[in-house]
């Protein structure tokens, strides 16, 4: 094991954490001192790597927490009983990564609370590397940890927690960013595959494997200028074969718990994508049966899951007509009608009808709505192309 | 260095001095050398002595605000305004080493091709940032 290899720093993080927990500390001082552990680590290491990282950042933890609470002199005594400590199994590690994960989301914690005390506390990340990710000052992130971790003090943390609450948790990580100096969708790839040995929990796998199966296509979605590429326009020679085949085990053994929730649902969809070979060899026919069971999964979709009927509007299209997906989404527009996807998928719909000067009209709409330069700037550009009705290659 | 704000307008100030469409209706070929030149539009000041602290875009969806009084809810409107009112589209905060370093900027910004690939003449509007602190003498 290197030392040196930030991600065997940052699994350490976890089982330390726990480690700490688990003999009583408070988790907000734990938390803390761990953290102090963690920034010297970073600091030192590189010039004297330790023998044994684990019990080096258990050392330095324990004596800041000493240092805080007792006064120096206790010190010697409570390093004998750390060093005192079993060898850890690997069934411990993913107990320890459960554990701390019901901590961080708690649902006492607001969701962004929850994501920055998860990349903290169990990511290993520095409070200045998640302040980095989310593009917000170091203080404001810190403040936002303190406030968070204020919320679990005094907290019963001995229950086991709200496994739905930890997967939209991770989720969120994923959905947050890519491609940043730290790539939280890469982070919450090994949160997830954590999370995964510690639970045979079919959702759990499930999450895992869409977050591969779509972080997959990550290499096609950006040209070299940065500009957004469409999933029917993406180089698939791009996609990371290695990535969709381990989705695609992870998978295939999560269905066959025969408990289907909506991350494997959504995988599955995600994989009938990834299989296919051109845009034009979409097994649009499987995907709207997927589709259809994810929104059976609530009782008023449209309400409940508007982003699912919206997405299963696009297979419609696909399946049974332009005109047939464009009803579909008539149904939402009380609920949708001001964000900008609603009007991108039927600028889409409009041109797979053939309708241009409609598409032109929904994209610009869309454009017009977007929150997201580089979305914003790929709607400018598909209603600039349908309004010069530049016919679309064919692949 | 003195800062200064460059806005960018949807609409409001002067007359437009080269009336365009909406982007969505510019030739493709025109859009992406719009945006392009965009993406790059920084280095202008980095090569000329100066930087761009901050750059943002801003949504055209607007809400305007104001205190309800105790014990009420914000009051909340979205109109009606002039039509001519200004809507902000974007602003660049940049570090100049002058008032006409800022506004040789702001020219270059103007100059973004538009329809055709000639300069598009938008109106910039430029505004001295005051510093906080008491002026040294």
């Amino acid at each position: 094991m290197d030392p040196l290899d930030e991600g065997v720093l940052r699994a350490l993080v976890p089982r330390v954490l726990a480690g700490l927990v688990r003999r009583g500390e408070d988790f907000d001082l734990a938390e803390d001192a761990l953290q102090t552990a963690l920034v010297e680590a970073l600091r030192v290491w590189p010039e004297h790597p330790p023998k044994n990282p684990r019990a080096w950042l258990t050392t330095v933890a324990t004596r800041r927490l000493v240092d805080e609470r007792r006064g120096a002199n206790a010190r010697h005594r409570r390093e004998e009983v750390t060093f005192a400590q079993p060898a850890p199994t690997d069934t411990e590690e993913g107990d320890d990564t459960l554990f701390l994960l019901f901590c961080c989301c708690h649902p006492d914690l607001t969701p962004t609370s929850q994501v920055a005390l998860t990349l903290r506390a169990v990511g290993g990340l520095t409070t200045r590397e998640i302040a980095d990710a989310f593009y917000v000052p170091e203080a404001t992130m810190a403040q936002r940890i303190s406030r968070a971790k204020r919320t679990l003090h005094g907290a019963r943390l001995d229950r086991p927690g709200d496994l739905a609450v930890v997967l939209r948790v991770l989720y969120l990580v994923y959905s947050a960013g890519h491609g940043g100096r730290i790539d939280l969708a890469g982070q919450a790839i090994r949160l997830a595959r954590q999370l995964t040995l510690a639970t045979a929990e079919p959702e759990a796998h499930g999450l895992l494997a869409l977050m591969l199966l779509n972080h997959a296509r990550l290499p096609a979605r950006l040209d070299a200028q940065g500009r957004i590429v469409p999933l029917d326009r993406q180089d698939r020679g791009r996609w990371d074969t290695r990535q969709i085949a381990e989705g695609v085990r992870v998978l295939q053994s999560a269905l066959a718990a025969e408990r289907p929730g909506r991350y494997q649902v959504e995988a599955a969809i995600a994989a009938l994508h990834d299989d296919a070979a051109s845009a034009d060899e979409t097994d649009w026919l499987q995907i709207l049966a997927w589709y259809d069971d994810l929104v059976a999964l609530t009782d008023d979709p449209v309400r409940q899951d508007p982003a699912a009927v919206l997405a299963r509007a696009v297979a419609v299209g696909h399946v049974l007509g332009a005109a047939e997906g464009l009803r579909e989404t008539d149904r939402l527009h009380d609920v949708l009608g001001e964000r900008h996807r609603w009007y991108a998928v039927r600028g889409h719909l409009f041109e797979l009808g053939g309708d241009l000067p409609a598409a032109a009209t929904a994209y610009a709409d869309a454009a017009h709505r977007a929150t997201n330069i580089a979305e914003r700037d790929h709607l400018v550009r598909q209603a600039a192309r349908v309004r010069a009705a530049e016919p679309r290659e064919s692949s | 260095m003195p800062k200064y704000l460059l806005l960018k307008h949807y609409r409001g100030g002067p007359e437009p001095y080269r009336a365009v469409p909406p982007l969505d209706e510019w030739a493709p070929a025109d859009v992406e050398a719009h945006l392009a030149f965009q993406r790059n539009v920084d280095e202008w000041l980095q090569q000329n002595g100066g930087s761009v602290v901050d750059a943002q875009a801003l949504t055209p969806a607007r809400t305007w605000v104001r205190y309800g009084g105790p014990d009420a809810a914000p009051v909340i409107t979205d109109g009606p305004l002039p039509e001519t009112s200004d809507l902000v589209a974007g602003w660049f905060m940049v570090d100049a080493e002058s008032h006409q370093h800022a506004v040789e900027f702001a020219a270059y910004v103007s100059s973004e091709p538009g329809p055709g690939g000639t300069p598009l003449y938008e109106w910039i509007d430029v505004r001295e940032v005051m510093s906080a602190g008491p002026a040294d003498d």
